[in-house]
C-alpha cells in the first residue's frame, strides 16, 4: 500500500484486510429491514435503550409502498411511530427508493454510509463508503451508532471510451457483472477508474455502483470530481462539505479493462445476473410484461431514454414504469417524459421499488415472460415460475413496442 | 463446546430469495420462514433442516440482504453452514444470529454425519478434517456470546 492506498482505505483510514470500529455518518433502512431492526432493538437487554444520533438515521417506505395489506401496515405503522418517537429522519410512502433518496443530497463524498439493504452500493458513486447490511446489524448501529468494518481489498474496473448510440451504462453494468461473476467480487471494493469513468453522469455511475452487489463486493466507488459536486449542489448541499477525490496508483488485487467505445446492448438471461449476452441473440422472444424502474434504473435520465422511445407510440404489452423518487416523478412531470410514457400505454406506479423483489404490483404469473431494468433475475423473485430478463431503459423500451425482446440498434430501421 | 449434525447439501449460488421467498418476508411470526425455507429451491429441505448442518456450495446467501434467510436457518434448527465462499452480508446476518460459519469446501453427502468444535476452526466429516478460513476475533466474539443481541447487550452499550 502507498501513502494514498485505496478509496475505501482512505475512507475507512485504515490498510485493506484490517478490522476497524467505525461510527457510521448516515444510515438508513426501509420498510421491510427497518421493521425487522426494530424487533432486534427491541430485544436489546440494555438498560436505558435509546436510539444514538437520530439526525444520522433514515427511514425510507420503499418496498411495499404503500401498504399491501393489514400486515403489512400494521409493521410500517409500528416503524412510523418508532422513528418518528426518536427523532429519525422519516420518509413516508410516496418519497421513493432509499438508495435513490440518499443519492438526492442525502450523503456526501468521504462519508461512511451504512443501508439496511443490499443495494447500499449504490451510493459509492458519490464517493462515499456505502455497503448493505441486515437487520441486526442496522439495530446495533441505532443502539451504538457504530459498528465494524473489515478494510476490503479492491478491485480496478477501468473504463475507457464513451458510450455512443443505444447503449447505455446498464449495459456496462452487465458487462463487468459478467466479467466479475455473481462472486468474483465477494469480500472487496470495487473502484470504478480510468477516463470512462470521470466522464460518465453520475446517473450512470449510480447505476454502475448499485450492481456491485451482484458480483459480492461490498461497495462500489467513484471518484468524487466536479460532476460529482455538481449532482450535489443541485441537491443543496453545501460547497465546503463536498470533498474532491483523486485515484492514485493504487495497488488493486486486479483489474478488468471495458471498453465504453464497444459495449452493446446487453440482456442478462434468467436465472443469473452474470449470464449477459448481446440482446439480439434473443432478439423475437415474446415477452408479457416491461417494467422500467428500480434504484438500477429508475432515475430521470433512464425514464427520459424510455419516453423518447416510446413517444407518440403505443406498447404492445403491459408496460409498467416506477419512478425511483418523487423528485424524479415531478421532474418527469415538469418536461412532459411522464405524458409521454403514460400517452404510450404504460402505467406509472408510486415511487418505489414496485415489483422487483416479487411482493405487489407487476409481479408476473406461471409461464410468464418479463422484461425488467431491476438488478436481480433470480428465479422466482418476481413471479414464481415465471422468467424476468434484464435489461436497459432503451432495450426495455424498443421490446415494449414490439411485445418481444428487441434490441434498441434496430430502431435506425424505424418502429411500427 | 462439540456440535454434530447431519448434512443437508445445497448447490452453488444460492440466493437469500431461494432460501425464504419475498412473498413471506413481512411477518414477526418466525414459524412461517421455518415452513416455507427453500420453497423455491426444493421443497424437501425444510423438513430436513432441524439439527442439520447446512452445507453450501460457493456464495452461498447471496442477493438481497433479508435477515430472515438466516433467521429461517436458525429458526429451523440449523446448527452451522459451511460453504468454500459466503456472500458477506449473508455471513454476517449469520453471526449476528448465533448461527456458526465455516469457510470450508467440505466433501459430503445427504446425511453425513458432520461435527464441528464451537472454539476452533475445523469441521470433521466420518472420514476427513477440513481447516476453514478463520473468523475474525470480533466475530469469534459475537458468536460465542449467541449473537449480537447478546453481546451487545452483555458490553452494556451504548
Amino acid at each position: 500500500m502507498n501513502m494514498a492506498g485505496t478509496l475505501s482505505e482512505r475512507i475507512l483510514g485504515s490498510a485493506e484486510g484490517t478490522y476497524v470500529d467505525r461510527m457510521v455518518d448516515r444510515a438508513f433502512a426501509h420498510d421491510g429491514t427497518g421493521a425487522q431492526a426494530l424487533v432486534a432493538f427491541e430485544d436489546f437487554r440494555i438498560p436505558d435503550k435509546t436510539v444514538v444520533h437520530p439526525e444520522k438515521l433514515s427511514i425510507i417506505y420503499d418496498h411495499i409502498s404503500p401498504a399491501n395489506n393489514s400486515v403489512t401496515a400494521n409493521l410500517q405503522g409500528n416503524l412510523r411511530t418508532f422513528s418518528r418517537q426518536n427523532g429519525m429522519q422519516f420518509h413516508d410512502v410516496g418519497c421513493g427508493i432509499c438508495h435513490q433518496i440518499m443519492s438526492e443530497g442525502g450523503c456526501l463524498p468521504n462519508e461512511i454510509v451504512v443501508g439496511a439493504d443490499s443495494h447500499s452500493c449504490t451510493l459509492g458513486a458519490l464517493g462515499a463508503f456505502a455497503t448493505g447490511v441486515g437487520a441486526t446489524d442496522m439495530a446495533g448501529i441505532w443502539a451504538t451508532g457504530g459498528t465494524w468494518f473489515r478494510v476490503p481489498e479492491s478491485i480496478g474496473i477501468v473504463l475507457s471510451g464513451k458510450l455512443s448510440g443505444h447503449a447505455e451504462p446498464k449495459d456496462v453494468a452487465l458487462s463487468y457483472v459478467k466479467a466479475l461473476g455473481m462472486d468474483g467480487g465477494t469480500y472487496k471494493a470495487l473502484e470504478f477508474i480510468g477516463d470512462g469513468a470521470a466522464g460518465m453522469p453520475v446517473e450512470g455511475r449510480l447505476t454502475l455502483s448499485n450492481m456491485a452487489v451482484e458480483t459480492g463486493a461490498k461497495v462500489g466507488l467513484f471518484y468524487a470530481d466536479a460532476l460529482t459536486r455538481e449532482h450535489l449542489l443541485v441537491y443543496g448541499a453545501n460547497e465546503k462539505t463536498i470533498h474532491m477525490q483523486k485515484p492514485d496508483d493504487c495497488a488493486y488485487e486486479s483489474e478488468v479493462h471495458i471498453d465504453l467505445d464497444n459495449i452493446e446492448p446487453l440482456l442478462a438471461v434468467p436465472h443469473r445476473v452474470d449470464n449477459a449476452v448481446s440482446v439480439t441473440q434473443y432478439s423475437g422472444t415474446q415477452i408479457d410484461q416491461v417494467f422500467v424502474g428500480t434504484c438500477t434504473n429508475g432515475r430521470f435520465e433512464d425514464l427520459k431514454r424510455f419516453a423518447d422511445i416510446v413517444r407518440g407510440k403505443k406498447v404492445a404489452i403491459r408496460t409498467i414504469v416506477t419512478p425511483a423518487s418523487k423528485d424524479v416523478y415531478a421532474k418527469a412531470v415538469a418536461t412532459g417524459v411522464l405524458s409521454d410514457i403514460l400517452e404510450a400505454g404504460c402505467v406509472i406506479c408510486p415511487p418505489g421499488c414496485g415489483p422487483c423483489l416479487g411482493a405487489h404490483m407487476g409481479v408476473l404469473g406461471e409461464g410468464e415472460v418479463g422484461l425488467s431494468t431491476a438488478n436481480r433475475n433470480f428465479k422466482n423473485r418476481m413471479g414464481v415460475d415465471a422468467e424476468y430478463y434484464l435489461c436497459s431503459p432503451s432495450t426495455a423500451a424498443i421490446s415494449a413496442l414490439y411485445g418481444e425482446i428487441r434490441s434498441p440498434d434496430e430502431l435506425e430501421g424505424g418502429v411500427n | 463446546m462439540i456440535l454434530s449434525g447431519h448434512a443437508v447439501v445445497i448447490g452453488e449460488d444460492v440466493d437469500t430469495d431461494m432460501i425464504i421467498a419475498g412473498r413471506y418476508l413481512r411477518t414477526t411470526d418466525r414459524s412461517i420462514w421455518v415452513e416455507h425455507a427453500f420453497e423455491d429451491y426444493d421443497r424437501s429441505i425444510a423438513g430436513r433442516l432441524n439439527g442439520s448442518i447446512l452445507v453450501a456450495g460457493k456464495n452461498i446467501g447471496c442477493g438481497s440482504s433479508r435477515e430472515q434467510a438466516a433467521a429461517a436457518l436458525k429458526e429451523a434448527g440449523v446448527r452451522a453452514v459451511v460453504a468454500p465462499s459466503f456472500a458477506r452480508i449473508f455471513f454476517r446476518n449469520c453471526v449476528n444470529l448465533g448461527l456458526y460459519v465455516f469457510e470450508a469446501d467440505v466433501v459430503c453427502e445427504d446425511g453425513d454425519i458432520i461435527s464441528f468444535d464451537t472454539d476452533d476452526s475445523y469441521v470433521k466429516t466420518s472420514d476427513s478434517v477440513y481447516q476453514a478460513k478463520p473468523l475474525s476475533n470480533r466475530m469469534k466474539e459475537i458468536l460465542s456470546a449467541g449473537g449480537l443481541n447478546a453481546y451487545l447487550s452483555s458490553r452494556g452499550e451504548p
